[in-house]
């Protein structure tokens, strides 16, 4: 492995380790897409094979199937604790894209996601958010505390200095952890074919010219053309590119991602 | 500081920039214009920031491009840190945008913390300003030795030499007093492009690299694997057969092989191997910077926060040391009052003892002396620990050199070591250690012992003025944990004055001291509880005894007649008439709770900590 990626590893595995020394009731979100899949390499890279907590997945209902049946595949082969998340009321209500996609993201995702932290009283949420992939994201800690609510406060953001993280917090609020922050979507690719990660094949394309860049609900995300098959193509097609990443994520039009994320959005 | 040495640039190699200076003196314009000069941006994004401005009714803002939020758009400043990715001629940047107002210097910090070099930005309009001193000053506090100044808006004073050689000479003088030699002087303008990414025709006086070619000709620090080992212990995991020991090695390197010592326990072992998932062949060492786990030839009980190192080279070890503080709190920090310390994984409650002056980063010469610390000032002051920590100067080793105070919820300070401060302890410590280091040991280890006896050794001190029912208490101890089936013995210090300390007259009370701690020390490391009432003893010679017997647990009993206060670190405190049989197992489920009793005769011990 080249030493660029070995020490975005390495930060990785500390920050992993931090989460897990420091609460005691911690859980990791997986949405099977190729960031929180190679988190969840991480966190075994961390834990010299283990999974030491739960992994969570909101599951909105409107997902492709595939990425169900590759859910619990490799949650069996891994001996992962799964928990799953579902705004069941929402749904019963008849929440969809087409009633807004920002009000459905937050129903269905953030919404989802708060209910199961008040639920099952996790303190400590390990996510695979990326710096790159959108501003506010740029601007994120490592430890990022929610409050009551589980929103951000973005203007009031703790100082994170020296690998000393905030691990300490006042009742009914909860911690974001963000170990792939400095990860970029060309490094994801590249650690996952350095350690050849077992990701779902949406990524690639199957014959008809198309694949998922990245991967959301069926209704809100769309594939780009690309006949990239493999991992070392899609790099190649990367290298190339200037088109942003999430260009196919509809929520993330307009001011869509910095209301969604004040409010705990991930 | 660790020295930097220039490397050709790998292909791969990565490099982490800040970009800081004044308020509203150009940087967030000059991240931007690189990124547009250089193609370096997401096809629409330049769109979509034109959108933005003609929306309100502004000229276009390339610092819009990472000021993503509305309200720092609306107020045109930069808020918090924005990480940025740039790749150029192979190597991959992280770009970090800080805030130039004092309001958020907190979050100049957070960003120029991770920072291997920077860039400073100074308006040749408004010169050399407050927050271009300030930030200067954290560069130097932060161990940031790669410094480029960049002069920029050199448009709006005519792109005149004598401006910009007014500015590199005040702004240069400033900095030999932080003894940081600034790499170079670019005299740029950010917004037309000058200088950023190409050459520019206007500054034809100037024949120096770019902004860009600046970029490329920082270095990339190495140094730290060269330096002599340090790896703190991030946790202790026992997922399956393997007892593993993480950290992150702050620096060195470690192989299989090599005799550790942790620090303060002062502990010995070998690596016998190297642990890694997916890694093929299996490695034999670790170098600085890479997070990893090693098991021992031998169980001893180690915990996070402590330090290991070789036998040749060991970090200091004390309760008390000067530093150098950045203070972001929003109550001030003040003489007295307790704050947790936090250095490397290591977490101790500390106190300030004293505060010996705020520095003026406008002024360094200044010396205000205050009782307290406001936000976003810079102090001398000398900590103590209320335990013994492992560190190093900030001179010598930089991760083991600087640390963190947390008030209440939050990291309030950031501070580098500058001395190390002798304390009481400091002899009779250094004796201990010195005993440890060389101590042979036999094949039976602590461990083994621990799980042969059911218990761990441990020292229960009883205290409190006479006739408080001590000697009663120690004898009824020692029956009841024997009929427990625990190996116990009463060792009264009155019993070594005959003996042992024949030679010595009432008055060598250290060196009684001394003596009783080692006698104790030596019984524990047979695996015996030790049982003792300490009338000979004073409250200063406990402190004495705990540096001779550490890292063995020391659990202090007091016992008084009336409702006084018992002394500091005090377990137990039991006043008025007393059932010592009560109090002697009460006395057992605090040496359960410790983890030096296992919870069950006969059942395997469970300790909470893992062994
Ligand atoms: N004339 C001129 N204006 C500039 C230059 N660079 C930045 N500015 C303007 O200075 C203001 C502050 O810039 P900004 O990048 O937000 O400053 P920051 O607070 O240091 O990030 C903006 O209105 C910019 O357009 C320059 O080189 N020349
Ligand atoms: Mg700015």
């Amino acid at each position: 492995m080249d030493s660029h990626l070995r020490q975005l590893e390495d930060q990785s595995v500390y920050i992993l380790r931090e989460a897990y020394k420091h609460f005691d009731h911690l859980a990791m979100l997986w949405s099977m897409g190729k960031d929180s899949t190679a988190l969840l390499w991480l966190t075994r890279k961390a834990f010299f094979g283990h999974v030491p907590f739960p992994l969570v997945h909101i599951d909105t209902s409107y997902k492709i199937p595939a990425m169900i049946e590759y859910r619990d595949r490799i949650a069996r082969e891994w001996r992962l604790n799964l928990v799953i998340g579902q705004n069941k009321e929402a749904l019963a209500n008849g929440m969809n894209h087409t009633l807004g996609r920002v009000e459905c993201c937050t129903a269905l995702k953030t919404n989802g996601l708060k209910n199961l932290i008040a639920e099952k009283g996790y303190t400590g949420i390990i996510l695979g958010v990326r710096a790159d992939e959108e501003g506010t994201r740029a601007k994120e800690r490592y430890f990022s505390p929610r409050d009551k609510h589980g929103d951000w406060d973005f203007r009031e953001q703790p100082p994170e200095l020296w690998d000393q993280f905030k691990t300490t917090f006042p009742e009914g609020t909860h911690i974001r952890i963000h170990p792939l922050l400095d990860w970029t979507e060309i490094n994801i690719w590249e650690y996952i074919r350095a350690e050849n990660i077992p990701i779902i094949d949406l990524y690639f394309d199957k014959g008809d010219g198309t694949r998922y860049r990245s991967l959301g609900c069926a209704p809100c995300t769309f594939p780009i053309k690309s006949t990239a098959k493999t991992v070392d193509a899609i790099l190649e097609e990367l290298r190339s590119t200037t088109v942003a990443e999430r260009s196919g994520r509809a929520q993330d039009e307009g001011r869509g991602m910095e209301l969604l994320r004040k409010d705990g959005y991930m | 500081m660790p020295t930097l040495v220039p490397s050709a640039p790998r292909a791969s190699e990565h490099l982490n920039i800040v970009i800081v200076g004044h308020v509203d003196h150009g940087k967030s314009t000059l991240l931007g214009r690189l990124y547009a000069d250089t193609g370096s941006l997401p096809e629409g994004k330049l769109d979509k920031v034109r959108d933005i401005c003609r929306r309100q009714g502004k000229e276009f803002e390339y610092a819009f491009l990472f000021d993503a939020f509305l309200e720092e758009q609306e107020q045109g400043i930069t808020i918090d840190t924005a990480r940025t990715f740039f790749t150029w001629e192979g190597r991959h940047y992280i770009i970090i945008d800080a805030p130039g107002h004092k309001e958020f210097l907190k979050n100049m910090v957070s960003g120029a913390a991770r920072a291997e070099a920077a860039l400073l930005v100074i308006d040749a309009h408004e010169g050399v300003r407050e927050q271009s001193k300030k930030h200067g000053y954290l560069l130097s506090l932060l161990g940031i030795r790669q410094v480029a100044v960049i002069v920029n808006k050199m448009d709006l004073v005519g792109y005149r030499q004598d401006v910009f050689d007014a500015i590199e000479k005040e702004y240069r003088a400033f900095l030999a007093q932080l003894k940081v030699t600034p790499e170079r002087f670019v005299p740029v303008s950010a917004k037309l492009g000058d200088n950023i990414a190409k050459p520019s025709a206007q500054i034809s006086w100037y024949s120096g690299p770019t902004v860009l070619e600046t970029l490329g000709l920082f270095r990339k620090e190495t140094a730290r694997e060269r330096q002599t080992l340090r790896f703190p212990v991030q946790d202790v995991y026992k997922f399956d057969a393997r007892r593993i020991i993480t950290g992150r090695l702050a620096a060195g390197r470690i192989k299989v092989g090599d005799r550790l010592i942790f620090s303060p326990s002062n502990k010995t072992a070998t690596v016998k191997t190297i642990e890694a998932f997916n890694v093929e062949p299996v490695p034999t060492e670790a170098t600085a910077g890479q997070s990893t786990g090693i098991t021992l030839d031998e169980q001893i009980f180690i915990q996070r926060g402590e330090i290991a190192s070789h036998e040749d080279s060991v970090p200091l070890v004390s309760t008390t040391f000067r530093s150098n503080l950045f203070w972001m709190g929003h109550r001030p920090l003040e003489a007295g009052k307790k704050y947790v310390l936090r250095l490397a994984t290591r977490e101790v409650e500390c106190e300030i003892v004293a505060l010996h002056r705020i520095i003026d980063t406008t002024n360094l010469a200044a010396r205000e002396v205050k009782t307290s610390v406001g936000r976003n000032e810079v102090a001398e002051l000398t900590i103590r620990a209320k335990a013994p920590i492992t560190f190093d100067l900030y001179s010598d080793f930089a991760v083991t050199g600087r640390f963190v105070l947390v008030d209440q919820y939050d990291v309030s300070g950031g501070g580098i070591i500058t001395e190390a401060v002798k304390d009481e302890q400091t002899v009779l410590r250094e004796e201990a250690r010195r005993r440890d280091i060389a101590w042979v040991k036999g094949d039976v280890g602590a461990e083994d012992r621990a799980r042969h006896f059911g218990h761990r050794a441990a020292l229960v001190l009883i205290t409190g003025a006479r006739h408080a029912g001590k000697s009663m208490l120690a004898r009824r101890l020692e029956v009841q944990l024997v009929a427990d089936g625990r190996h116990t013995y009463l060792l009264d210090a009155a019993n070594l004055r005959r003996g042992l300390d024949a030679d010595l007259s009432e008055e060598d009370t250290g060196e009684i001291v001394r003596r009783f701690g080692e006698v104790a020390r030596l019984l524990m490391d047979t695996g015996l509880i030790v049982v003792s009432t300490t009338n000979a003893l004073g409250g200063a010679d406990h402190q004495a005894i705990r540096t001779l017997v550490h890292p063995t647990p020391v659990i202090t009993v007091h016992m008084s007649k009336g409702e006084e206060a018992p002394p500091p670190d005090t377990d137990l405190a039991f006043a008025g008439p007393k059932d010592f049989e009560a109090i002697a197992d009460q006395v057992m489920e605090e040496l359960k709770r410790r983890g030096v009793l296992a919870q069950a005769i006969g059942a395997k011990p469970q300790f909470h900590y893992s062994i």
